[in-house]
């Protein structure tokens, strides 16, 4: 029971990082621009949201909680809609092309987190903010100590809650609001969208910075949460990043099944340390490999059976990935 | 719609307007003008963080590479693999099919000449070695050829599926690495004593003949785009799919033969890798380059000549970081990565103004803004045009 616990802890917490990271990504996708700089973005996040509550906790004698919050979390969507910003002005503004700039971001969040991160480390291999950590991690009072249910579902940060609030907000936006509306035609065709008077440059603008502010935050709970409030030069948040970009396949671009499906690809990414304690059984090592290769395996089922069905609705924005020219039309 | 008739009709500031035929040295210029804008953002941003000299930390990345005959033969080294796999991509780019699984197709080319160095490490170095070439072309040809059937099946989005292929490729390497190298923490060097499987050395280096092998292929495929029916026809499919198939074009046959040999030069690349380079595999083999290499076919225009300026370029400044990182304490490995999303940054947008100019509203005499409609909905006008608006 306790390693079923574990197991279900572990992959809410990595189900919160692609979650964040995936709502992010969808977002921006609707608006017809597929970011693949979401490794670079939440990289951007992680790092300014670490280095900003590093700085501040060991700047003050008394550090305060919500002091903290508030600034690892501004300075993780600042930092992340800033690269979202740089992404805007190149394919949206100067059109160039989007797979192209998308990887050329992730090379150059990478290089930014890293870079200063060095100057964080100071030498060492790792720095720990423990009280921005004991912050971001603090579990819902009373509820926390209800036993299994407790460990369940209220032993978690603030955060992991947050993202399920995000992504229901998302999906509210999406599909029941004007602007939610203007965003999908955007999305599905630039051309007729721009005929009817939506602002296409304006929209295109606001989702990709706005969802990269998000896919930062993803960047901002790995660092302050899962990663137990450490920097180190050994991180992962590239692979989650690319997972983020497979989840939103996944979840056919519809926020609400990202929710679940965070979850779902959690529990497959950590099914080699729990499972086989679980049945009792012990697994070669290779086969921890093989386990976490599941959720790129399932997406690529995903997309192989919605573009086999031809079910338009869960195909993803039609001019995903174009650049939209006026004067093309 | 209330929105629309509220807004005043008058000139944008700044508009754009298609280029229509622009010189060589024009469009030349706009690069070079790119890359200098580059090196001084750079530059801000190097003396901004370490208060160093820039113009110094540049003196030694240049001095590093070419005063060095070592740094220079692993910077050629290093760029004839990455130029190989753009290389690779460029068939698959110009039928403008999304490629994004280099790095996986160049792991599995990878994967099957360290699966024949381990099991095959009997056999004569004559045979070996051919038969790692056609091994590692098939494994690479076999992973671009997944997504591409799909693709000319379903439609399925090749983008995102060649993505996600390269992580399967990751975890399968990781996986089998993991059962080769036992105990050990990695897999070490393969056949460090028979050297089963390793290139001879031509001129005294090891990775020469792929070198070679490059250069070549370099040629052949200029000649495949430009000069072969199969170059023609994946013109007019990358143009535009209807036309193809309007001409007689069968789409999906050249959708699943370029995809095929797109992956199999991703193979390939990695057997130069494998046996030329690393003698051995881990799944940080393929460094990245598949994706390097999306981004040196396409700042190339897809052209090979070009491909081989820009994968120098990058290469360049990667191997150049290294030497000013060990000359200064105060950067780190890091640094390469900035400088050089930076430069490609710059020479991503550079191109709008290759093919755009901004036309700026200009003022006319006595007369105010005119209030042409037309140029407020952005449609292009010409100068004729609004001369009349104003007219009237």
């Amino acid at each position: 029971m306790t390693t079923l616990i574990a197991w279900i802890n572990r992959a809410v917490w990595f189900g919160t990082v692609i979650m964040f990271g995936s709502t992010g990504e969808i977002i921006t996708e609707r608006s017809g621009n597929l970011n693949l700089g979401v490794p670079g973005i939440m990289f951007l996040g992680g790092f300014a949201g670490f280095a900003g509550a590093y700085y501040y906790e060991n700047g003050t004698s008394d550090p305060s909680a919500a002091l903290i919050i508030l600034i690892a979390m501004l300075c993780g969507m600042a930092a992340a809609a800033l690269g979202g910003l740089i992404y805007s002005f190149l394919t949206i503004t100067l059109r160039a092309n989007q797979n192209v700039t998308g990887l050329a971001l992730t090379i150059f969040g990478a290089g930014i987190a890293n870079f200063f991160g060095v100057q964080v480390l100071n030498g060492g291999t790792s720095v720990k903010a423990s009280t921005s950590h004991a912050v971001f991690a603090t579990p819902i009072p009373v509820l926390s100590g209800l036993g299994a249910i407790g460990q369940i579902f209220f032993s978690y940060g603030f955060m992991v809650y947050l993202a399920v609030i995000i992504a229901l907000v998302t999906n509210y936006f999406i599909y029941r609001t004007r602007k939610g509306l203007n965003l999908r035609a955007v999305g599905e065709s630039p051309a007729t969208a721009d005929s009817v008077g939506i602002n296409v440059t304006r929209y295109k603008y606001a989702a990709t910075c706005i969802g990269a502010a998000i896919t930062g935050l993803g960047g901002v709970y790995y660092v302050m949460d899962y990663g137990y409030g450490t920097w180190s030069t050994a991180n992962s948040i590239e692979g989650l990043g690319w997972l983020a970009v497979a989840l939103v396949i996944f979840a056919t671009w519809k926020p609400v099944n990202i929710i679940w499906g965070a979850y779902v690809f959690g529990t497959f990414f950590w099914l080699y340390n729990y499972l086989p304690s679980l049945l009792g059984i012990t697994l070669p090592n290779y086969l921890v490999q093989l386990t976490q290769m599941i959720p790129y395996v399932v997406t690529i089922l995903v997309l192989i059976y919605i573009s086999a069905k031809q079910k338009h609705e869960s195909q993803g924005p039609a001019a995903l990935g174009q650049s939209y020219f006026r004067e093309d039309r | 719609m209330a929105e629309l008739s509220a807004e005043k009709t008058r000139e944008p500031f700044i508009r754009i307007a298609r280029r229509t035929g622009i010189h060589w040295y024009q469009s030349w210029g706009v690069r070079v003008v790119a890359v200098f804008l580059a090196l001084v953002v750079n530059a801000l941003f190097i003396h901004g963080v370490t208060g160093l000299n820039p113009v110094e930390v540049y003196r030694i990345m240049w001095t590093g590479t070419f005063e060095s005959k070592y740094n220079f033969l692993t910077t050629l080294r290093d760029m004839s693999i990455l130029y190989c796999v753009a290389l690779a991509l460029t068939p698959a780019f110009r039928m403008r099919f999304w490629n994004i699984g280099g790095e996986g197709q160049v792991l599995m080319g990878a994967l099957a000449s360290a699966l024949l160095m381990i099991y095959g490490d009997q056999l004569p170095n004559g045979l070996l070695l051919p038969l790692m070439i056609l091994c590692s072309a098939a494994f690479g040809a076999v992973w671009a050829f997944i997504p591409a059937w799909f693709k000319a099946k379903w439609n399925t989005n090749e983008t995102l599926f060649t993505l996600m292929m390269n992580y399967v490729a990751i975890n399968i390497v990781n996986a089998l690495t993991n059962i080769w190298r036992g105990a050990k923490s990695s897999l070490g060097t393969l056949n460090t004593q028979t050297k089963a499987g390793w290139w001879p050395k031509f001129l005294g280096y090891r990775f020469m003949p792929f070198l070679l092998i490059v250069a070549a292929l370099a040629i052949l495929i200029k000649i495949y785009i430009h000069r072969s029916k199969h170059g023609y026809e994946l013109s007019v499919l990358g143009d535009s799919p209807n036309t193809a198939r309007y001409a007689g074009i069968n789409v999906k046959k050249v959708i699943l033969r370029t995809m095929i040999l797109s992956g199999a030069l991703c193979g390939l690349a990695g057997f130069g890798i494998v046996s030329g380079v690393d003698m051995t595999i881990s799944s940080g083999t393929a460094r990245g380059y598949g994706f390097t290499a999306i981004i040196v076919a396409w700042l190339a225009h897809l052209e090979p000549e070009y491909m081989a300026l820009i994968s120098f370029l990058l290469i360049f400044l990667d191997k150049g970081a290294a030497q000013i990182t060990s000359a200064y304490s105060v950067l780190n490995d890091y640094a390469s990565q900035v400088i050089t999303a930076i430069i490609l940054f710059f020479i991503l947008g550079s191109e709008f103004f290759v093919n755009y100019r901004l036309v700026f509203r200009r003022r006319y005499p006595g007369m105010p803004a005119p209030a042409s409609a037309a140029a407020s909905a952005g449609v292009q006008t010409t100068d004729a045009d609004r001369k009349e608006g104003a007219r009237s």
